[in-house]
């Protein structure tokens, strides 16, 4: 199943580990909000973009299926 | 106030100046509100191709069959007057003077959608509009069949959004809410929420007397009906008016006596709008379905008229220093991109900015946008980068030279 990165805007708080963790996954802005891409994770970065979805201190961060909109667009 | 015009449908009738229409001058008028319609007003709606009228410009028959086939207990009406956008002034002038017709709106939602609470959602600064929905409700008071409140919206662009209306409603708290769930599945009292636009409940009440043949005999271009616009910008003729959908800018610029050669750029939509050169939109028809065509919307239908003299990236620096205040401030890049957005803009219309503010200020368009819980950012946004596409030589000027050259000075910064 494809997933994405999705962010809980009203939960972060800008902690910014997410970009520590996953880099090649998660840029962060001057204010340390991250920017994550936009379509599906790559298999080989499953790994690291959980580990930055575990690490979230607000819990903001998660991974979720792409809907069937997506999945066709990708 | 303009009011003048060969479209009135929804503004027919005795002008605004008479103050709001009473219901026994709105029956004479109109008639009752039909009562045997409920649900089958919904296929009538959805023929007729009205489109909600708060910005977004949904299609207002899909929205109704959306929570007519949901499942489960008794649906919410929210009726949605707050009105935060600064330009915009057609939904308080509707309310103020044509009360009875929005009631009669949210009454065919709550019979269309089986709710039985109907929640009127009036922005308290309003205050002319707000004591002529609370007389007209009482009017009416053994006729609901059902729970009904005004409840006044606080001040403020996002409390019209329609998850902080819900909140605000169910808690005090008129900031938006993370969606899913969106306020169709669980609105106001958690319960399955219509929040409609008071305009678009308004003609709503008018396809239900007239059908939506008569809706479709109005129009233009390709999207029919009438709409309701603010004007601004043309000094004493600046107001509220139906137009025919696709009325072009210069007709509308005509009729309050301005003309082309006076007008350099025209922002749509209002302060969540975009900027276009007046000459590129002048004999353009205010039709939603072409509007879209140019990457503009017609959103809540304001029509901003940017006078020669007038400088546009100091009108620009204004309206998203005033976005930025008005974010609720519960998302990082909403809070402090619009925030550094809004100060970088102020300091380069003011002739102040640093060599690398335009570098910043486009580097946050495309960083902002989709990074937040509502689309607040991404309005603010949207008006920036537009006005980039049209000031642009503009704000280089500013940058470069700390002078304005419209208004031909250097920027008396203090």
């Amino acid at each position: 199943m494809d997933s994405k990165l999705k962010v809980d805007w009203i939960k972060c708080d800008g902690y910014g580990l997410c970009g520590d963790l996953a880099p090649e996954l998660i840029d962060l802005d001057e204010w340390h909000y991250p920017i994550i891409p936009t379509g599906s994770i790559d298999r080989g970065l499953l790994y690291a973009a959980q580990r930055a979805v575990d690490c979230c201190p607000m819990k903001a961060l998660t991974l979720v299926p792409l809907s069937a909109d997506e999945r066709k667009a990708s | 106030m303009i009011t003048t015009g060969s479209a009135q449908r929804l503004l027919d009738g005795p002008g605004p100046a008479t103050g709001a229409e009473r219901f026994d001058a709105h029956l004479a008028r109109l008639g009752p509100v039909p009562s045997h319609v409920a649900r089958e007003l919904i296929p009538s709606l959805e023929a007729s191709g009205l489109l909600g009228r708060g910005g977004a410009g949904f299609p207002v028959g899909r929205k109704w069959r959306a929570l007519a086939e949901r499942r489960g207990g008794k649906a919410v009406v929210l009726a949605n007057g707050a009105e935060g956008e600064p330009a915009s002034h057609k939904d308080r002038i509707l309310m103020a003077s044509r009360p009875h017709l929005v009631l009669d709106g949210a009454i065919l939602a709550a019979d269309a959608i089986d709710a039985d609470e109907i929640v009127f959602y009036v922005g308290m600064e309003h205050e002319t509009a707000t004591a002529a929905m609370r007389r007209a409700i009482e009017e009416r008071r053994a006729e609901f069949r059902r729970t009904v409140r005004l409840v006044l919206a606080p001040i403020g662009y996002v409390a019209g959004e329609a998850s902080a209306a819900v909140h605000y409603v169910n808690s005090g708290d008129a900031r938006p809410m993370t969606t899913p769930p969106r306020v169709s599945e669980r609105g106001v009292h958690g319960r399955p929420t219509l929040v409609q636009n008071v305009e678009s409940l308004a003609y709503a009440a008018l396809i239900a007397r007239m059908g939506e043949r008569w809706y479709r005999s109005a129009g233009r271009e390709a999207s029919r009906g009438t709409a309701l616009v603010t004007v601004t910008g043309t000094g004493r003729n600046d107001g509220v008016r139906e137009i025919e959908l696709g009325t072009t800018v210069g007709d509308i610029a005509a009729s309050a006596g301005i003309a082309s050669s006076a007008v350099q750029a025209v922002v749509i939509g209002g302060y969540f709008g975009t900027w276009a050169p007046a000459r590129a939109i002048w004999d353009l028809p205010l039709d939603p379905a072409i509007l879209t065509t140019q990457d503009l919307t017609f959103g809540c239908g304001v029509i901003g008229l940017l006078s020669n003299g007038v400088c546009g990236v100091a009108a620009t620096a204004q309206i998203v220093a005033y976005m930025a205040k008005e974010s609720a401030g519960q998302c990082g890049p909403c809070l402090y991109g619009l925030r550094s957005l809004g100060e970088a803009t102020t300091r380069v219309a003011d002739g102040q900015g640093a060599p690398h503010e335009l570098a910043d200020i486009e580097r946050w368009t495309r960083q902002i946008p989709g990074r937040g819980a509502c689309h607040h950012p991404d309005g603010a946004v949207q008006l920036m980068t537009s006005a980039l596409n049209v000031f642009g030589d503009e704000f280089v000027h500013h940058a470069s030279t700390g002078r304005c050259s419209v208004t031909g000075n250097r920027i008396a910064a203090a």
